[in-house]
């Protein structure tokens, strides 16, 4: 079995991403620990809401019920780069070329590494918030829709409807489709290179629970999710997605849920982590399970595996953490 | 199984009540006030909330209608997200209060608490509470059915600036709300000074804890309550004839509603449009009740505000607790059936446009005495 060295801490872990082979967990109270030959902690929010791994840089955004906006680097360095006073900061999402998207109420905005900031004005509350892979673009998800906005220029936004509150958004990492996170127990999916009259919506549903995780493998061929008691992987590799196709199931337990999945960095490996604590590891191509972690104190809030796929961070709601080396 | 999942449910209060009615001088009172509890406010304007605490959270009202098929389906989106947040650290406080706008229609938040798997496994609605200014009432009746539905949704009704009417208006307003929700419990009082412990932490939507906090609760004819307006026996001392009415009287006479058998209107001034059906009846089938509540709340559910009941099944030692909201009901059995304690069905239905005969009939069918 492979060795987990524990990491104990107070209150509920949000989330936990490696920045390079340093692994770093923010707390709900807004401190930033970090296991850099030894536990290190930064004061980052008063109130953490948010905290993801910026896909462009060695860095962490982070946004706080102090309405404040945060760039925190693997040596625990914090930049702030914007503030909202009094408004809680939910959605943040990192872009190419420095740039930062967050959001408050109906508004979202895009913050540049020069520091000048675009700002979007919302049919309806921001949801959740995404860059596409390619272009200075962002996806905004909300009440009946998505909303898609090219950051560089004045050009009209695209509206994506879908009856039903989007609660979360995330592009596939060729860019060809959106998926969000409903209120409802369902993802819904939109394929954007269709030609014009093509059908191009995908209904993914039959979850027990509202999807919180998502996870893309290596090269998006397939997308992973929560909200179930198994990982729900759809197919993305044909060329209309999942389309007509059934999810696999991986690492089915009776009646517990999963509440976390992360792809491995290079492998079609999937680390999925359940409401009890327990954390699987399993392969697509067979299904083979090996557990890398007992049941804990709380649901898993958090997986990240490290560059070189060796190591696993996870958190937990009940502030117990830790590192799993599942090269051991 | 852990700490964060066997924790005790977070009492949530929601405040209705309409621009003005006092909601943010009784905030600043349970913020600024010791008594011992802490509470985080989400309020949709800090407006003039004058307490600098950092559990107060400004939130735009965002309804969601649920992707369900049912109409009446709605939740509040951004509550969902902001009790999220503040679930993921309890510790700060020992309840949540929801202060909604004037205009809000109570039902979405409410609907939240129920809806919501995330929210309801880990909060639960204590009590929705109505302010109303005594002095605007009748104006406010008259020009909103928001109003209304504020009364007829609450479990506890402040009427508030009592100081500025006069006693026999005052007996008026009560009047007024009791005929619209006779099951709420009232309070009067001027510049929000009710006592917070009438208010905060009183299990009233909880029907169980409310019927344990009072047996008298679904009781028609409880000394409390009035009588809805379908009730055609005198009402009481409060009421005056039609013709001494203070002086803005000929301003709400314009209605021409047909009430019929009615010896006076409810009140004089204002023709309620919300009404309550309280329905009694003996031990009940539960293969006949369980498809006709589905069914009514099906049909009639955008018509129902509130309903609330204890149901005794034949052959049942426990009583059964039900209760609703438009189309979602639930049930639960509460406790054995007391020795000598009569066993007998009761059920509260409070909506508009409800066919008492038909509804009274259906539920009569449901007996375990019936063919």
């Amino acid at each position: 079995m492979p060795t987990v060295a524990p990491l104990d801490l107070e209150g509920h872990i949000v989330a936990t991403h490696f920045l390079g082979e340093i692994p770093l967990f923010a707390s709900a109270a807004g401190t930033i620990h970090r296991l850099d030959g030894g536990e290190k902690v930064t004061e980052a929010h008063e109130g953490l809401l948010t905290c993801i791994r910026d896909p462009y840089s060695a860095t962490l955004i982070t946004g706080g019920e102090d309405g404040k906006v945060l760039r925190i680097a693997h040596d625990g360095s914090v930049t702030q780069l914007a503030e909202a006073p009094r408004k809680w900061i939910n959605v943040v999402a990192g872009g190419p070329q420095g740039a930062v998207a967050y959001a408050h109420g109906r508004t979202s905005f895009v913050r540049l590494a020069d520091g000048t900031t675009r700002e979007f004005s919302e049919q309806r509350t921001v949801e959740g918030i995404a860059f596409a892979p390619k272009g200075l673009r962002i996806a905004v998800a909300r009440y009946n829709g998505v909303t898609l906005h090219w950051v560089g220029t004045n050009g009209a936004p695209v509206d994506l409807d879908w009856k039903g509150a989007h609660t979360g958004v995330t592009f596939s990492p060729d860019g060809r489709f959106l998926v969000t996170t409903m209120q409802e127990n369902a993802l819904h999916g939109w394929k954007l290179d269709g030609k014009p009259g093509e059908a191009r919506h995908m209904r993914m549903t039959g979850y027990p629970a509202k999807v919180k995780s998502l996870s893309w493998s290596v090269k998006g061929k397939w997308l992973a999710s929560s909200g179930a008691p198994a990982a729900i992987v759809w197919p993305f590799s044909a060329k209309d997605g999942p389309m007509g196709k059934a999810p696999l199931e991986v690492g089915t337990r009776a009646n517990i849920m999963v509440t976390q999945v992360a792809f491995h960095p290079a492998e079609e490996v999937l680390a999925i982590g359940f409401v009890d604590g327990m954390i699987l590891g399993v392969r697509i191509a067979d299904g083979k399970e090996a557990l890398l972690r007992r049941p804990g104190k709380g649901a898993i809030t958090g997986l990240s595996w490290s560059a070189t796929g060796k190591l696993l961070a996870f958190s937990s709601e009940a502030g117990d953490c830790g590192v799993i080396d599942i090269s051991a | 199984m852990t700490d964060t999942t066997t924790a005790k449910p977070v009492p949530v209060t929601v405040l209705t009540g309409y621009l003005g009615a006092g909601k943010t001088t009784l905030l600043n009172r349970i913020l600024s006030e010791s008594h011992g509890k802490k509470y985080a406010v989400i309020v949709n304007e800090f407006g003039e909330i004058g307490i600098d605490n950092d559990l107060i959270v400004e939130s735009d009202e965002e309804i969601y209608e649920m992707n369900n098929g049912c109409v009446c389906c709605t939740v509040r989106g951004d509550l969902i997200r902001v009790v999220e947040g503040l679930m993921r650290r309890p510790g700060r406080f020992d309840g949540i209060i929801v202060e909604t706008t004037g205009l809000a229609d109570p039902v979405p938040v409410a609907q939240t608490f129920f809806m919501d798997d995330d929210v309801r496994a880990k909060t639960e609605l204590d009590a929705v509470v109505a302010l109303v200014d005594a002095k605007h009432l009748p104006l406010r009746l008259k020009d909103s059915r928001e109003a209304e539905d504020q009364i007829a949704f609450a479990d506890v009704v402040v009427i508030n600036k009592t100081d500025l009417v006069t006693p026999e208006e005052l007996a008026q307003i009560e009047d007024v709300v009791r005929a619209i929700n006779p099951g709420a419990r009232i309070y009067k009082t001027s510049r929000s000074g009710v006592d917070l412990a009438k208010v905060l932490n009183q299990g009233a939507f909880n029907l169980e804890r409310a019927l344990e906090n009072d047996p008298q609760f679904l009781e028609h004819g409880h000394e409390d309550h009035v009588c809805g307006p379908d009730c055609d026996h005198d009402h009481g001392h409060h009421h005056h004839g039609h013709d001494h009415h203070h002086h803005d009287h000929d301003h709400h006479h314009h209605h021409d509603h047909d009430h019929g058998h009615h010896h006076q209107a409810p009140s004089p001034i204002h023709d309620v449009t919300v009404k309550s059906i309280s329905l009694r009846g003996g031990e009940m089938n539960p293969e006949r009740f369980f498809p006709w509540i589905q069914k009514i709340t099906q049909t009639d559910g955008p018509n129902i505000l509130r309903l609330k009941g204890i149901i005794a099944f034949k052959g049942d030692e426990e009583r059964y607790v039900v209760q609703g909201v438009h189309m979602i009901v639930e049930g639960d059995h509460q406790r054995p059936w007391k020795d000598g304690e009569k066993r007998e069905s009761r059920l509260v239905f409070i909506g508009r446009n409800l066919d008492v005969e038909k509804i009274e009939k259906s539920f009569k069918a449901c007996e375990a005495t019936q063919a």
